[in-house]
């Protein structure tokens, strides 16, 4: 049980990421008001080096740090995933901060520190790693919320998404506590060894499981614990909303995983039905209230919603194909969310919020590149091809048909068509609509970028998606 | 001996902990949280864990709580007219949940069953604040150092979110 030093070269992406972090705050105080962005490109050489350091380490498979951590490619996937998320998200930043007058360095600070917890998140192997991980990712999330402190909707996200949130822990906790109690350890593969050859009979692990997925389900956003999720997607800074739809939603679906697959796969007959359920509910609640949004960060909020909803059923399925399926899901999902972000952020102008449905009116006339770029996320969103999110779509009901839930996949389908309905009419509002006036769109390089890239991979994924398939095939978690 | 002890500590810990949320006035949920910090500090020294139940009153009961009672009286919080107005709803959901949860727990044997043998024993001869040291540097290192960075984001946090002048735009645009 002691402490080996090589264990560090495991956990060096890791330790990189904060250390950059501690780096932007010990810089900060020493730069001018105004040049603080100079702080987000100390963040972009934390991702990249810590991208790189990944990228090496991507076909190792060990447990370092005595059962805490496990470096594999699964979690691999999921971290490089994660530092373009965040690399993204720091390049919708820049300009931002500054415009909303909110240009703090500690702002990057804080997005490496989330980037932190979701990879410690997506490495963990063992429950107390998973809570510290998920706290890691969530604090900053919680400030990050209520960045733009003076106005009230922010505060109100970040009240709201705070005291929820840390209630949703205490339910987790609650529920770690008990495994522990049940079998004297918090280490999955010990649980899963404990499941193998437990009397299953007590029932005490079926409540256990409910916890977790109470836990789990308000990270990913599924119905019933979604509550927080429209105010906060809405109140909370664009960039921030971007990066909590995409990389939280991802880092926490890969804890679900690999908690309920790796630990809790003796006892999946049971979480099986709950999670059907769920992720029925979830699909229906999120397409059908999304219909009524006019506001496009709370359309995009149920969205993100109804998503989790498909997503799930890669959970549910369970298998190597259903792992997979989730993998791509979670890859398209984010490119797609991110572009879509993106365009919102060129609507806000001084004195117009730009966040309402019908500031998208003649958008085609004013930019027509911009217009295209969210045509594509748009559809991509809805999954019509040959955009990615069609590929992922496909996958995840290929799954479902092949572990015999047909019946979900045909109500999956029905609600991607009511789902098309509020997706194209934003196009349609873009394309068929006359302009309110005349205005030049401000176009900062940061953004643009990111739409090109985000367009660029969700065409990409959706014509030649084989190699990103090949390498989540490769990737995918590893049955025991 | 220990089960009489447990069962008193156990039942004011839940006691104290109903009445944090039920009181009206903020201060009486403060000092009942006291109440509960001590009884939780029994609990540890019933589990050998000394040190624990030392930490848990210096820091919990000594620190925090004082800072929160400082908070409480600082901003001079009204006792709250009446309760929220979906208490009834959640009082019958709760109380469902809590049958649900004892009903469950009741038949899972966990009160006639012997401690998990992974639970680390804890060393009589090099004491418990020692073990502790160890396993926070050797078995739990990852863990522990994670938790710090999780305390410096919570304290550049709140100070972000509460200092005065933090942003340029404020006066602006301050609610005030």
């Amino acid at each position: 049980m002691n402490f080996a030093v090589t264990d560090i070269g495991a956990v060096l992406p890791e330790v990189i990421v904060a250390v950059y972090a501690c780096a932007i705050l010990l810089i900060e105080p020493f730069l001018p008001k105004g040049r603080q962005e100079v702080l987000a490109y100390f963040g972009f050489a934390a991702l990249g080096v810590a991208f790189y350091g990944t990228w090496n380490l991507m076909r190792t498979d060990l447990t370092v740090m005595n059962g805490m951590f496990v470096l594999d490619p699964f979690g691999n996937f999921f971290k490089l995933l994660l530092y373009v998320a965040a690399a993204m998200t720091i390049l919708l930043s820049m300009e931002y901060l500054k415009r909303e007058g909110i240009d703090r360095g500690e702002y990057y600070a804080f997005v490496l520190l989330a980037t932190c917890g979701m990879m410690i998140l997506v490495s963990a192997s063992d429950l107390i790693m998973v809570f510290l991980g998920l706290e890691l990712m969530s604090i900053p999330f919680y400030i990050l919320a209520g960045f733009k402190r003076f106005e009230e909707k922010s505060l109100e996200a970040a009240a709201k998404y705070f005291i929820l949130g840390s209630f949703s822990s205490g339910i987790l906790l609650f529920g770690i506590s008990l495994l522990y109690g049940l079998s004297g350890t918090t280490n999955l593969q010990a649980l899963a060894l404990h499941l193998r050859g437990a009397e299953l009979q007590n029932p005490a692990w079926i409540l256990a499981m409910i916890l977790l997925v109470v836990g789990f389900g308000f990270k990913i956003a599924a119905v019933p614990f979604h509550m927080w999720t429209p105010d906060v997607y809405e109140g909370a800074p664009t960039p921030v909303t971007a990066f909590l739809s995409v990389g939280s939603k991802a880092a926490s679906f890969a804890v679900f995983l690999r908690v309920f697959i790796e630990a809790l796969g003796g006892i999946q007959s049971d979480w099986r039905f709950l999670l059907i359920f769920l992720s029925v509910v979830t699909i229906v609640l999120g397409n059908v209230v999304a219909l009524v949004q006019t506001n496009i960060k709370r359309m995009l909020a149920y969205s993100s919603i109804a998503h989790a909803g498909y997503a799930m059923i890669g959970l549910i399925v369970g298998d190597s194909l259903g792992i997979f399926s989730l993998m791509i899901y979670m890859l398209i999902y984010a490119f797609m969310t991110l572009g879509a972000f993106g365009v919102v952020m060129l609507l806000r102008r001084e004195g117009v919020e730009g966040d309402e449905i019908r500031d998208f009116a003649g958008l085609a006339r004013k930019d027509r590149l911009t217009a295209f770029a969210m045509l594509i996320f748009m559809f991509s969103l809805a999954g019509i091809p040959p955009t990615a999110g069609f590929v992922a779509k496909f996958y995840i009901f290929m799954a479902a048909v092949n572990a015999h839930l047909t019946w979900l996949v045909v109500l999956g389908v029905v609600f991607t068509a009511v789902s098309a309905y509020f997706y194209l009419r934003v196009v349609m509002v873009m394309y068929m609509k006359e302009p309110d006036e005349a205005v030049q769109l401000s176009a900062p390089p940061g953004v643009v970028m990111v739409l090109a890239v985000a367009a660029a991979v969700v065409l990409l994924l959706g014509i030649y998606p084989s190699p990103f398939l090949d390498y989540a095939q490769e990737a995918v978690l590893k049955l025991r | 001996m220990t089960t009489v002890l447990f069962s008193y500590f156990a039942g004011v810990i839940v006691l104290m902990a109903v009445l944090v949320v039920a009181s009206r006035k903020p201060v009486n949920s403060a000092l009942s949280l006291l109440v509960m910090f001590f009884h939780v500090a029994g609990l540890f020294v019933l589990l050998n864990a000394e040190f624990i139940a030392a930490v848990q009153i210096i820091v919990y009961a000594g620190a925090i709580l004082v800072l929160y009672l400082f908070v409480v009286m600082l901003l001079n919080l009204r006792a709250e007219e009446s309760y929220h107005k979906q208490y009834l709803v959640g009082l019958v959901v709760g109380l469902a949940i809590l049958i649900e949860a004892v009903l469950i727990l009741s038949r899972s044997g966990f009160a006639d069953r012997a401690l998990p043998a992974a639970a680390p024993a804890p060393d009589v001869l090099s004491g418990n604040t020692e073990g502790i040291g160890r396993a926070l540097y050797t078995t739990y290192l990852f863990p522990f150092e994670v938790a710090s960075l999780i305390l410096l984001v919570a304290m550049i946090g709140a100070i972000i979110l509460a200092k005065k002048g933090m942003f340029g735009k404020e006066e602006k645009r301050s609610l005030r």
